[in-house]
């Protein structure tokens, strides 16, 4: 891993980090630096991962952004994970940090009238460390091809569907962490096996310490205690989603090609599932799907909680 | 005495020295005297700015920074310095409140200067007797008089908890000064010159504030205490909006809460978010001549606080996500509403869900837990909240099916049961005040005896039904049932069948008293005693059914 561009010198000390990965993301770029620039995060530290598609040239050119290139392979780096995590030890410590992907995009309790520094300098004073944020994979109505992406759109015009409550939670004893699976990719793909289906749990945003570390992406973190985001005697505690506008047509090339790079999890195991559904032009909506509309709907259904932040 | 009054603030801040600033030049635009605490730890250079920001104010008086500690006596010792200061520059200063960068003044200082007025000689100053328990959040109440309290708590935990249970164990008990009652309040008070001034100069006041030194968070002890000693009128509430969780810790507002602060009528709110420039632009807000004597009225604030402490501490009913998962018997409830199970009537009526469903105001599904199927009301492909229709993924996490559908659904949700369904959730739902069960035993043998299998197999089918059932009513006749359980024999059963479905219906829908119209089509049960009859002469007896007499008439020997 190789830097490119830094420009970390200039960053305040109290500034929100979001750490990416990327490859071949050129056309979503533009709307996920809008969306956390809004939020309000400070500088973005970027990993491109052997891009073709011009992502890290413009990426270099964006004037919070840092940038580290690498050829190596993603799988080899614990799907990006090693190169993050490094990152994070040695920029990341004392701040926040948002590690996400880019077609991950955060809802959090009042995000639509408080910006991302009101939550941390909240969670600052209530000594709560990591925030929890579990993927809520969101799709179109009609076929995931129909309706073209361009740039610069946000992605949530067009993925305006969601699954309000097929979620199942198991507790990972190891870690302590919630393993939680479900959502649209569980019920359209592993429906006969659902310990196979992809992980949503998360935990995206975290007050960083130098001995801290990702395990296995952002599902989990070292030590156990920043995965201790949920209350076992009733209460509940701060969460949001990462909205994960993955189902675009976007998907449809890109899921053939990381099939064949071979370079994801559990040996592509979700791409190919994927495949074999794709052939028949995948429709993830059904007549149950809901349409999405903010923050407040997610915590009426239950899949997000202001916890005790008024 | 109605007389000029004029309002002197005492102003403690340690960080946020520019929102701080522009506090300060609030207070002071609007009338007030304010004396200055800003603590040694803020950062110098910060502090030179705000010292030239405010230069141009003529009412200030800059206090000898000290180093505060948050919860230790250094808090009332700032406070001691800058209300004397207050009072020796001030002369014409008829009232003290204390305040803070985090509190935002909601209306104009003349009409808290005009309350006061109406207000003669009140003290107002929140101070509730530590004897009697519920002032204080998370922390002890009398305690915090009676032990030593040397060390910073946020500093040193571990060290603080250790003294303290040193001191329970040895039995140190500290005895107030003579004269005193230990009273407790918020800091953020307003007294009048009067009694402000004899708690300064009060005589003993080096043995109060010997004494105070050692108490835990003396600025929420040292005034509403020695206020009981010198006021003529206490006025037990604060003039300052203040709310704290369960844990203790304040709440901070935010620019959505603007409309509700303003409702409010209250003078002054903490905490302010420094970032919340919406308020910081909106108030002092002046309502014009009508607003002027409004009472504060908090209630609508109150309500959210209420509601956010009920869902941090309780949470709501039958929710398992990411942020709650309450472990077993903590859940404030298993599941989100009502719902009923129905086990055997299917079993006698093929045609019982349709029926059921036309009479009672509930989603009546088939059997949600068979085992190679959902059976979702309709039988869709997809079930409410697209929940999956495989069995394999119900089976996964049984729980979040029935919770999750349960509390996605608006009606109440009844389903089928039996001994032939997954039996995982059968504690969960028997333990469950939400749970309606109403159970015919031994009916899962009529569907097994119009089956054409061959004996053998029905021999060993119903040797495994009637073990799974048997353990079932096991859990179901437990001390520990909080459902609504009934049970019938299924001969019992089908000596009154329409009196006891009317029943049933009438449980699920309270209130609706169906004619019976006419009951749904029962199988037939002739063959029934004989072929219970056959069970036992194959080994099994037969213990769930009740009775019925295994011959009839001479033909039946040859069934």
């Amino acid at each position: 891993m190789k830097p490119v561009k830094l420009r970390l010198k200039s960053v305040p000390k109290d500034a929100i980090l979001c750490f990416v990965t990327q490859r071949n993301e050129r056309i979503r770029l533009p709307y996920f630096l809008d969306y956390y620039r809004r939020a309000g995060v400070g500088h973005f530290l970027f990993v491109d991962n052997d891009s073709d598609d011009g992502s890290g040239e413009y990426l270099a050119g964006q004037p919070d952004v840092s940038l580290w290139r690498t050829t190596t392979s993603y799988k080899a780096a614990r799907f990006g994970m090693d190169w993050l995590n490094w990152l994070l030890f040695r920029y990341g410590t004392g701040h926040w940090c948002l590690t996400v992907d880019p077609d991950e995009f955060l809802v959090y309790p009042h995000c639509d009238t408080r910006p991302l520094q009101a939550l941390v300098d909240w969670m600052d004073n209530s000594g709560v460390k990591s925030f929890p944020a579990m993927l809520l994979d969101v799709y179109p109505e009609g076929r995931i091809g129909d309706q073209p992406y361009h740039e610069g759109q946000n992605p949530m015009e067009i993925a305006r569907y969601f699954d309000a409550a097929n979620y199942m939670i198991h507790k990972n004893g190891r870690h302590g962490n919630l393993w939680i699976q479900g959502g649209p990719r569980a019920r359209a793909f592993f429906g006969r096996n659902p310990e196979l289906a992809p992980a949503l749990n998360k935990v995206p945003l975290i007050r960083w310490e130098r001995q801290y570390a990702y395990i296995s992406s952002t599902h989990m973190a070292l030590p156990r205690t920043l995965n201790l985001v949920y209350d076992e005697n009733g209460g509940e505690r701060i969460s949001g989603v990462l909205l994960h506008a993955k189902f675009l047509s976007t998907f449809i090339t890109k899921s053939s090609e990381e099939m064949e790079r071979g370079e994801h999890y559990a040996n592509s195991q979700e791409y190919r599932a994927y495949n074999a559904v794709l052939h028949n032009d995948m429709v993830l909506h059904t007549p149950e799907s809901r349409l999405y509309e903010d923050w407040r709907q997610l915590q009426d259904l239950g899949l997000i909680s202001q916890g005790n932040w008024p | 005495m109605t007389g000029p009054v004029r309002l002197g603030v005492v102003f403690l801040c340690h960080n946020e020295l520019d929102v701080a600033a522009s506090m300060v030049r609030v207070w002071h635009d609007g009338g007030a005297a304010v004396a200055i605490h800003v603590d040694s730890r803020a950062n110098e250079v910060n502090y030179q700015t705000m010292r030239q920001s405010l230069a141009d104010l003529t009412d200030i008086v800059w206090v000898d920074r000290r180093r505060c500690e948050w919860g230790m006596f250094s808090m009332v010792g700032a406070t001691q310095a800058a209300a004397t200061a207050l009072l020796d520059r001030f002369e014409d200063v008829t009232h003290v409140l204390v305040a803070s960068g985090s509190c935002l003044p909601l209306r104009p200082v003349a009409e808290l200067c005009d309350y006061l007025r109406r207000h003669p000689r009140v003290d107002f100053i929140e101070s509730v007797s530590a004897q009697d328990v519920g002032w204080t959040m998370g922390g002890p109440n009398i305690e915090r008089f009676e032990r030593y309290f040397p060390v910073s708590w946020r500093k040193r935990r571990r060290l603080f908890d250790w003294l303290v249970e040193m001191q329970r164990k040895l039995r140190i008990r500290r005895t107030m000064p003579r004269g005193l009652v230990p009273h407790l309040g918020s800091q953020w008070w307003c007294l009048t010159r009067q009694t402000l001034d004899a708690i300064l100069h009060d005589q003993r006041r080096s043995e109060f504030d010997r004494f105070f030194r050692y108490c835990w968070i003396p600025d929420e002890s040292y005034f509403q205490t020695l206020a009981r000693r010198h006021s003529t009128r206490i006025e037990s509430r604060s003039l300052t909006l203040s709310k704290f969780d369960f844990q203790g810790r304040p709440y901070t507002f935010y620019g959505d809460h603007a409309d509700m602060l303003s409702l409010s009528r209250c003078f002054v709110a903490r905490k302010i978010w420094p970032g919340a420039r919406e308020l910081l632009s909106r108030f002092p807000e002046d309502l014009g001549a009508e607003g002027q004597r409004d009472e504060p009225d908090p209630g609508r604030i109150d309500r959210l606080i209420a509601a956010t402490v009920a869902r941090r501490t309780l949470g709501r009913p039958g929710l398992y996500m990411q942020s709650r998962f309450p472990l077993k018997d903590r859940e404030n409830g298993k599941t989100a509403g009502p719902y009923a199970l129905l086990q055997g009537f299917t079993d006698l009526f093929p045609d019982f869900e349709a029926w059921l469903q036309a009479r009672v105001d509930a989603d009546v599904h088939g059997h949600l837990f068979a085992r190679e199927s959902v059976e979702f009301a309709g039988r869709p492909r997809i079930g409410p909240g697209a929940i999956s229709t495989h069995p394999e993924s119900r089976d996964y996490d049984p729980y979040g099916f029935l919770t999750s559908l349960i509390r996605i659904t608006d009606r109440m949700q009844v389903f089928q049961y039996g001994p032939r369904d997954l039996q995982a959730l059968n504690w969960f739902m028997v333990t469950d005040p939400n749970a309606t069960i109403r159970v015919i035993t031994g009916a899962w043998v009529v569907p097994l005896m119009h089956s054409d299998m061959p004996f053998d197999d029905v021999r060993h089918i119903a040797a495994r039904l009637q073990r799974t059932e048997l353990s079932q009513l096991k859990v179901l006749r437990s001390v520990w049932v909080k459902a609504d359980v009934e049970i019938w024999e299924l001969s019992d059963f089908v000596a009154r069948p329409a009196a006891t479905l009317q029943r049933v219906v009438r449980d699920l829908t309270p209130g609706t008293w169906p004619l019976y119209d006419q009951y749904p089509q029962l199988r037939d049960l002739d063959q029934l005693g004989r072929f219970l009859q056959r069970l036992r002469n194959a080994g099994l007896q037969p213990r769930l059914m009740g009775d019925f007499p295994a011959t009839r008439s001479e033909q039946e020997w040859n069934v």
